[in-house]
């Protein structure tokens, strides 16, 4: 089977190359954001001369910003359910105070090896069970706001406004509202960077291997994935557009390398960035390749519809409010561990932050639409924002205002552009065909069934 | 009705294209003032994009072709100029608001305002106003009742009295009747003639021919978003027949399969002494004492007028996805089965397609694959972790695209915007990939036009072939009559009678579904 002399409809080209920035059936939709994402990047760079794509601003921007991407992925997961989490700035906060205390304890019952090599892999183990006992927290927090959300039937917008109190309560109360230092040998969470080894050259060999690791992925998945179609006899794109494709992405990731590889000496692609880059795969995979994800679309999209096709929508709803909890401890770690202090105002705001990320990347209000990609796409978004206006010396009060009115327009264009004619802008290139006006139409369940449906045990599912 | 009355309305060489796609090509519509209009066709073949044209839901520039009303030709960009102009438009789907009173649905963003009083509302005047509409409609009902508290028939009513509040003079119904039962069809066929004689004229869309036959004057017909032809009913020789020629362009000669039982076995399925109780008002019964039996290879059908428990006799048993405090016994191949959950439901085999697809069939934001497959992941997931198998997944999808002939280009296209026939063949799919041994198919052919319905009986017969057992609820008898092997009747959550289709007629059905009969009161 030879695809190049296939005749192919041009658009089923284009769809395959919006298909690669997310997959599934938002794809164009991200293509847009990613599109913003680039423009962004580029308007701040002629702004700047030249400062947003400098190496050290690039590294800075994946270190001050992981921790808010990391709680887009969970938000993401909590929105498209339907749900809304304002608790996890509360969370990470308590979840801080917590692992710190408890670390320092397990640190002076700590006794060296005698070997020497004690720094490192006491920095290491050190780590390792910051990370762990910050999880074992996040699941104990998920598991109280899953249970009320799931079990319960308490609307997950009251019972995060609750937590954001309780857990902000806990903290002051678990720290007694005073700062607490964090051990220096947790720094590498947050703001360590790929160590170098010899033989030294101008460039981080670590991150230059990173590099070459993500590209041979690249390519391996789409042949892969070509032998697959082929196999299966399914239709394939043509091959111009795998090769475009598997061009185009491999050029970004060695743009990327140079960058990460080639900042200030001892610097090189953030650690943090390794820990959001291995929780965006694992996270993309769930949502858009197992059970588990198309449970959580299935509940945000029609949750009737989802309970009588067999779904457990207590046993999911409880999975995506406790994984944001997790997720939320996380992000606590990666961002005390850069900072190295925790105190009573940990967080605060981090739960708006990650919200207009997973909005600005696509997600409906009403659940049922968004991605891992597209909102970590839009948490990019507000970080190149920011990023480029303090570059520029804007003050603080004016990066608010705009990034307000950035996500208001963002959303606001994709309603408008829905309106005036059926789908989204970007989508709208993507559908041939069909009923548009269907989807302007409220889905409003005819009334015979409004009796049976209040008939029904109360929804898990608020109507947010 | 002459056919000298002057036109009211004259839509001429009407073309809208969506992109892809042209829903309407050069149709003409011509409706005599005073006359009852039907609209026929196919589902997709472009009647309801007519209407929304013509009320200007898709704005005057977004469609090409002249709208004549009245004698002016009219730019309507709106839903408000429309309604203005005496234009109204009542969706399938009903615009009102459950938890608002009659008086202030019917007055909704109209309302009546105090003199001098700076926009407070005069409900004083609202309230006498209402009663006058209602009793316009024949309605007795206080209209301060709230709207989720009356019946869906009553609620189609308050709908045209809140058109007539407006003043209409064209109302346009959109399958008016789709959720009502007889009487409540019956009353408002009768409401429609009383209206024409008041002058006001009526377009009905509508797949219930009998209706059509027995209440238009003039019937145009759309196919494939062409106009077939305008049949005058005055001219006779206008029968149901004759209108479904048109529709499909061709003579539907069986509509239903043929079956003579041959392929029914042994009873696999049984449900003894079955009770279910509302789920907020524990005193009611909604199923009482209910005993019932499947065989392999056979399509039962439950009879009943909408109310009577069948959805809610399904659904209890049906992962208890209905009801409280259920009581009975369910046996399948003689051994009794505890069904907890739908997900219990689904692995003993059992499959329900629910009566409102869009709000309970599907989720209308996935595309075809995904829907078809959202019943049982577990086929094409690994056991592991769940991690689904794309390719498999579109070639399931493909093979059931192929064999039940949805009408898409491919199975990645979303469900919204598939016609309602062809979501229906979705839901069918979604269903029969989790292998059912028992199929309770819930009004499947409601709102579908003639063509799909044939084909869903089919559908239907061929499971049934195959050794599955069916149960098939319906509101239309001479489908059940058509399709089944064997009827029971429900009237008030009570099982009344069980026949054999032979036995059966109209008349038998009906008076089980209106009574107890004597031999089931205990």
């Amino acid at each position: 089977m030879t695809d190049t002399t296939a005749p192919v409809k041009k658009s089923g080209g284009i769809r395959d190359l919006g298909r690669m920035f997310g997959g599934g059936t938002s794809g164009l939709r991200q293509f847009g954001i990613l599109g913003a994402l680039v423009l962004i990047i580029v308007i701040f760079q002629v702004l700047t001369g030249g400062k947003t794509l400098d190496p050290g601003n690039v590294i800075n921007i994946v270190r001050a910003n992981a921790y808010v991407l990391i709680l887009a992925i969970g938000m993401v997961m909590v929105i498209v359910a339907g749900h809304i989490d304002l608790s996890v700035g509360s969370v990470a906060a308590f979840s801080n105070i917590l692992t710190v205390i408890i670390l320092k304890g397990i640190d002076s019952a700590w006794v060296a090896p005698a070997d020497g090599a004690g720094a490192v892999s006491k920095g290491v183990v050190m780590s390792l069970l910051a990370m762990g006992i910050a999880i074992l927290i996040g699941v104990v927090v998920g598991a109280w706001q899953g249970f009320w959300v799931a079990y319960v039937g308490v609307p997950a917008f009251i019972v995060t406004l609750a937590g954001m109190l309780i857990f902000r309560g806990a903290n002051q109360a678990v720290g007694h509202s005073t700062p607490q230092t964090v051990p220096s040998y947790l720094g590498y969470i947050g703001g360590g960077y790929i160590p170098d080894f010899p033989p030294y050259f101008p460039f981080s060999n670590g991150t230059v291997i990173l590099g070459l690791l993500a590209a041979l992925a690249v390519i391996w998945n789409e042949v892969r994935l070509r032998r697959r179609q082929r196999e299966m006899g399914a239709v394939m794109a043509p091959q111009w557009v795998s090769i475009v494709k598997v061009v185009l992405l491999v050029l970004v990731l060695a743009f990327a390398t140079y960058l990460f590889a080639t900042g200030r000496p001892g610097t090189s692609f953030p650690i943090p960035g390794i820990i959001l880059g291995v929780l965006v795969l694992v996270y993309s995979f769930v949502t858009n390749n197992t059970v588990t994800g198309r449970h959580i679309y299935a509940i945000g999209g029609n949750w009737h519809a989802a309970e009588l096709s067999g779904v457990n929508i207590k046993r999911t709803n409880f999975f995506v409010m406790m994984n944001m909890s997790v997720l939320a401890a996380l992000a606590g770690v990666v961002f005390v561990s850069r900072s190295l202090a925790t105190g009573p105002g940990d967080g605060t705001g981090w739960e708006l932050d990650a919200i207009a990320a997973v909005f600005i990347g696509g997600a409906a209000v009403s659940g049922g639409i968004g991605t891992v990609i597209g909102s970590i796409i839009g948490g990019l978004v507000i970080a190149v924002l920011n990023n480029g206006l303090q570059l520029l010396s804007v003050s603080s009060d004016q990066v608010q205002i705009i990034k307000g009115l950035v996500l208001l327009v963002a959303v606001g264009l994709d309603v408008l552009s829905k309106r005036s004619g059926g789908l989204s802008l970007i989508a709208r290139f993507r559908r041939p065909g069909g009923d548009f006006a269907a989807l302007d139409r409220p889905d409003v369940p005819p009334a015979e069934n409004t009796a049976e449906a209040s008939a029904r045990p109360k929804s898990t599912v608020p109507n947010l | 009705m002459g056919t000298d009355a002057p036109a009211i309305l004259e839509m001429r060489g009407i073309t809208k294209r969506f992109p892809g796609v042209v829903a309407l090509d050069n149709v003409n519509l011509t409706v005599r003032a005073g006359e009852i209009h039907a609209i026929c066709g196919e589902n997709g073949a472009g009647k309801s994009t007519l209407m929304k044209v013509l009320s200007g839901v898709y704005a005057y520039g977004s469609y090409e072709g002249d709208i004549v009303y009245n004698g002016e030709t009219v730019q309507f960009s709106g839903i408000k100029q429309s309604e203005a102009a005496g234009i109204a438009i009542i969706h399938q789907e009903l615009a009102l608001i459950p938890e608002l009173s009659i008086t202030e649905n019917i007055f909704l963003g109209n309302e009546p305002r105090k003199r001098g009083g700076r926009g407070s509302i005069d409900w004083r005047a609202a309230h006498s106003r209402a009663v006058e509409l209602l009793a316009r409609v024949g309605l007795s009902d206080d209209p301060g009742t709230k709207i989720k508290s009356i019946g869906v028939g009553k609620q189609q009513l308050v709908e045209i009295a809140k058109a007539l509040n407006k003043n209409v003079k064209l109302l346009i119904l959109d399958e008016p009747t789709a959720a009502l039962n007889e009487s409540d069809s019956q009353h408002l066929l009768d409401l429609l003639r009383g209206l024409k004689s008041r002058g006001i004229t009526s377009i009905m869309i509508s797949h219930k021919l009998n209706e059509i036959e027995a209440i238009a004057d003039a019937i145009t017909i759309l196919r494939d978003g062409h106009t077939i032809e305008t049949i005058d009913v005055s001219e006779g020789g206008v029968d149901e027949d004759r209108i479904i020629r048109g529709m499909v362009g061709r003579v539907l000669e069986n509509r239903f399969p043929a079956h003579d039982g041959s392929t029914i076995g042994e009873v696999f399925f049984e449900v003894r002494d079955w009770t279910v109780r509302h789920p907020l008002v524990a005193e009611r019964l909604v199923a009482k004492h209910s005993s019932f039996n499947v065989r392999r290879g056979e399509v039962v059908g439950f009879a009943g007028l909408m109310g009577a428990g069948r959805t809610e006799l399904a659904m209890s048993i049906f992962g208890q996805s209905y009801g409280t405090k259920i009581s009975g016994q369910v046996f399948l191949d003689g051994q009794e089965i505890q069904i907890r959950n739908v997900e219990d439901a689904i692995k003993h085999g059992i499959a329900y397609v629910s009566e409102d697809r869009k709000a309970l069939g599907l989720n209308l934001l996935d595309d075809i694959k995904t829907s078809v497959v959202s019943a049982k992941l577990s086929k094409i997931s690994s056991k592991r972790i769940g991690s689904i198998d794309a390719f498999k997944e579109h070639a399931v999808a493909d093979e059931y695209r192929k064999s039940l002939r949805v009408k898409t280009p491919t199975v990645d296209e979303g469900v919204s915007k598939l016609s309602g026939g062809n979501q229906q063949k979705v839901v069918l799919a979604k269903w029969m990939f989790t292998d059912p041994r028992l199929l309770i198919l819930d009004e499947p052919t409601r709102g579908i036009d003639v063509g799909a319905k044939t084909e869903i009986y089919q559908i239907i017969r061929r499971l049934a072939e195959s050794g599955a057992g069916i149960i098939l609820i319906s509101s239309e008898l001479p489908e059940l009559l058509g399709v089944a092997d064997r009827i029971y009747t429900i009237f008030e959550g009570r099982i009344t009678d069980e026949l054999p289709v032979a036995q059966a007629n109209p008349e038998s059905l009906m008076r089980s579904m209106t009574s107890i009969r004597k031999k089931d009161v205990a």
